[in-house]
């Protein structure tokens, strides 16, 4: 007899070899210069239920250009495993060639030629493409959101987080789990959440007066599809009052909390579970550890980092599926579920290649309806850019060497910081950089530019804090962000030292002095966690600073030095 | 955008509040209230849950618990602080369980300790690093 273990390798191996995860044509397509809407939805139609997963959407309704990370380390037992692999390693990896759609789709290589040949991906009309595909195969197909889904542009920030809940609503989600949505603030969250259509999860999240659940989110949701009863239970994203403003969300608390995701995956078994799928935002790292502490789940849909893998990572008897960002992606994950347990798997990680997926008229006319009272503002050109503009890796991207520039010059500052969110479509050169360019990469509910006197000491911990948020060799001390982007000064990183011993060579580029740890710097920076911070907002100082440059053009960035052996 | 030097400094004064490094513990002072709350004999590891985050949403007030099935006492240190001393939970025959929660503050990224005596008179330790960042940059 088969045990489950076995006919889960086995079921992976096949897929390998048959390319059921959608690997191996699209090479060849490309050199046909055939890639069609029916090749990228194509799918064996496999057991008997579908899962549809979103997430990280980041308010981008429409078509963006965006750049998958070159440089993306793991540490401890993560190191060189994936999402830890990037570029050429990641093609090699999963027999991606060179040049190809998926090849563009899913590494940061050639990202300007192959941007042009390729085109924008994303946009959610050509997603609710993809959706209702899938659901004319199966249509009881769930569809899962994992969240920051009402953060990140222009419209989004005006209507508070409403043309999502529009939009995402005529989608028509089964459950969500959230992160920035609670930048909204609680008032307004509670307030969209009351009225949501569909299922608003998170196992841990919490009453912070009484460290119970709170009462507007449940743990997990039933389903029944196919026959089969099925649980999606939620975790949102569990350090949200320590990665983003606490004073926003104060009656909230969050954390892991394993103990009570195992209670949650324990409660809808006994209710009758068949299948037990939780939709998270913990990111992946953190998915993995969890996958071996909490028993009893099949298939984590894992959001938060941002990650775009084209075939699942098995951890024990759990599947965990990454679906990238910003629209770009949308995966498909077929189950075979019988006598209560999951006996099979068939995945694919679909790229929406905004040229070849027809957009769905109903959802462009609702994307254009939210759209339409600020066509003025979001189309106004601002400037142009020589440079492709990314922001995505670990260290500075050349958006945020923009924002940073911008701070120190209209700031009149020595060194700038920016925060190392993963967020931000990317921009091609000769591209126009518009006023909607600008707010993808920056829009948020607390983007005022502060400006404060910090000892080189101060400046020093800030560097070591936030490096052991992203490098400390346990994940679950993680935050899940990138390595604070800074402008006017250089360092050197050794990634696997402890805290306190990573960051050294601090030195201040614009007089080549080291960085005195008694002395005073100026510093300007944005979304600082404290209530009360004070300054411009970050979109203006951005937008002023590219009106006088007219043209972008940056100097290449070699201000990080970065140890990893 | 027109600003001078001297206003915008003010402006920022908000922005970044709170130092933390990480904290080690003063090994004596722990050790000497270990051996005060055993007379001296050994501890095992385990015997006792102690439940607290992994990273503080507010090192001022970090929600904690202990339990130990059957256990008479439970001593809480938090062995980086200047004072490890946080808390000594008597449970008597007629508890109903032998557990505790309580809310600490801790000055710095340090480890939460549990040490427990047990229904049979032995002692159980559980310790937990509990992690007090600056915050921000989150994905």
């Amino acid at each position: 007899m088969i045990s489950r273990r076995d006919f889960l390798q086995v079921s992976m191996a096949a897929s390998a070899m048959v390319g059921a995860s959608g690997f191996g044509n699209w090479s060849r397509l490309a050199a046909q210069q055939a890639l069609t809407q029916d090749q990228l939805l194509d799918f064996d139609t496999f057991g008997n239920v579908t899962l549809i997963h979103v997430t990280d959407i980041h308010a981008q309704l429409k078509p963006i250009y965006f750049r998958e990370p070159e440089i993306n380390l793991g540490v401890g037992d993560n190191k060189g495993k994936v999402p830890h692999i990037t570029g050429a390693d990641f093609r090699k990896l999963y027999g991606v060639e060179d040049g190809s759609p998926s090849a563009y789709a899913m590494t940061y290589n050639d990202f300007t030629a192959l941007g042009k040949e390729y085109g924008k991906v994303g946009g959610l009309d050509r997603v609710a493409t993809v959706v209702n595909s899938i659901r004319a195969d199966r249509p009881d197909a769930l569809l899962l959101d994992g969240g920051d889904t009402w953060h990140g542009s222009y419209t989004c920030y005006q209507t508070e987080g409403q043309d999502m809940v529009n939009v995402m609503n005529g989608l028509k989600p089964d459950a969500m789990t959230f992160h920035w949505e609670f930048t909204l603030g609680q008032d307004r969250v509670n307030e969209i959440v009351e009225n949501l259509p569909f299922a608003a999860l998170g196992q841990n999240i919490f009453d912070a007066e009484w460290d119970e659940p709170a009462e507007l989110f449940k743990a997990y949701e039933m389903f029944e599809r196919g026959g089969v009863k099925i649980a999606v239970v939620g975790q949102a994203f569990p350090y949200m009052p320590i990665a983003n403003p606490r004073w926003m969300f104060p009656d909230y608390s969050f954390g892991i909390r394993d103990e009570n995701m195992q209670a949650a995956v324990d409660e809808a078994r006994a209710e009758g579970a068949e299948l037990v799928v939780c939709l998270s935002h913990n990111g992946f790292d953190v998915d993995k550890k969890m996958a071996t502490r909490v028993k009893g789940i099949d298939v984590i849909l894992s959001g938060h980092t941002h990650d775009a893998l084209p075939e699942p990572v098995l951890v024990g008897e759990t599947i965990i599926i990454a679906s990238g960002s910003n629209g770009k992606f949308v995966s498909r994950v077929d189950l075979d579920v019988r006598d209560g347990r999951m006996m099979g798997f068939r995945t694919k990680l679909i790229p929406i290649f905004s040229d070849v997926i027809e957009p769905d008229k109903e959802m462009a006319a609702l994307i254009d309806e939210q759209r339409a009272p600020y066509k003025a503002e979001l189309e106004e050109v601002i400037g142009t850019t020589d440079d492709l503009l990314y922001r995505r890796g670990n260290f500075n991207g050349t958006w945020d060497d923009l924002i940073c520039d911008a701070l120190i010059s209209e700031r009149d500052a020595d060194i700038a910081m920016s925060p190392g969110v993963r967020w931000g479509p990317s921009l091609l050169p000769g591209d126009p950089i518009t006023r909607e360019d600008i707010w993808n990469v920056c829009s948020m509910s607390y983007g005022e530019a502060y400006r404060s006197e910090m000892t080189g000491e101060f400046i020093h911990v800030i560097l070591e804090d936030v490096a052991d948020n992203l490098f400390n060799p346990d994940p679950y001390y993680q935050q899940g962000g990138d390595m604070v982007r800074i402008g006017g000064m250089g360092y050197r990183i050794d990634i696997n030292k402890p805290q306190g011993e990573r960051i050294s060579d601090m030195t201040l580029l614009k007089t080549g002095e080291k960085i005195d740890p008694a002395k005073n710097y100026v510093v300007a920076g944005w979304a600082s966690v404290n209530e009360g911070t004070e300054g411009p907002q970050i979109w203006d100082v951005i937008e002023s600073h590219i009106k006088k440059q007219g043209t972008v053009k940056l100097d290449p960035n070699n201000s990080v030095e970065v140890v990893q052996d | 955008m027109d600003i001078s030097r001297r206003d915008t400094l003010a402006l920022g004064a908000g922005a970044v509040a709170l130092t933390v490094l990480p904290l080690h513990a003063s090994a004596a002072g722990v050790d000497e209230m270990i051996n005060t709350f055993t007379g001296g004999a050994a501890v095992a590891d385990g015997g006792v849950d102690l439940d607290a985050p992994e990273i503080a949403e507010n090192g001022n007030t970090v929600p904690i618990s202990v339990s130990a099935e059957g256990a008479s006492a439970i001593l809480v240190m938090a062995a980086g602080n200047p004072t490890p001393d946080v808390a000594e939970f008597k449970f008597g025959p007629l508890a109903g369980s032998s557990s505790a929660s309580t809310r600490i503050r801790l000055a710095g990224t340090q480890d939460v300790i549990a040490i427990a005596k047990l229904a049979d008179g032995s002692f159980g330790k559980a310790q937990k690093t509990v992690k007090v960042t600056i915050g921000g940059c989150g994905g």
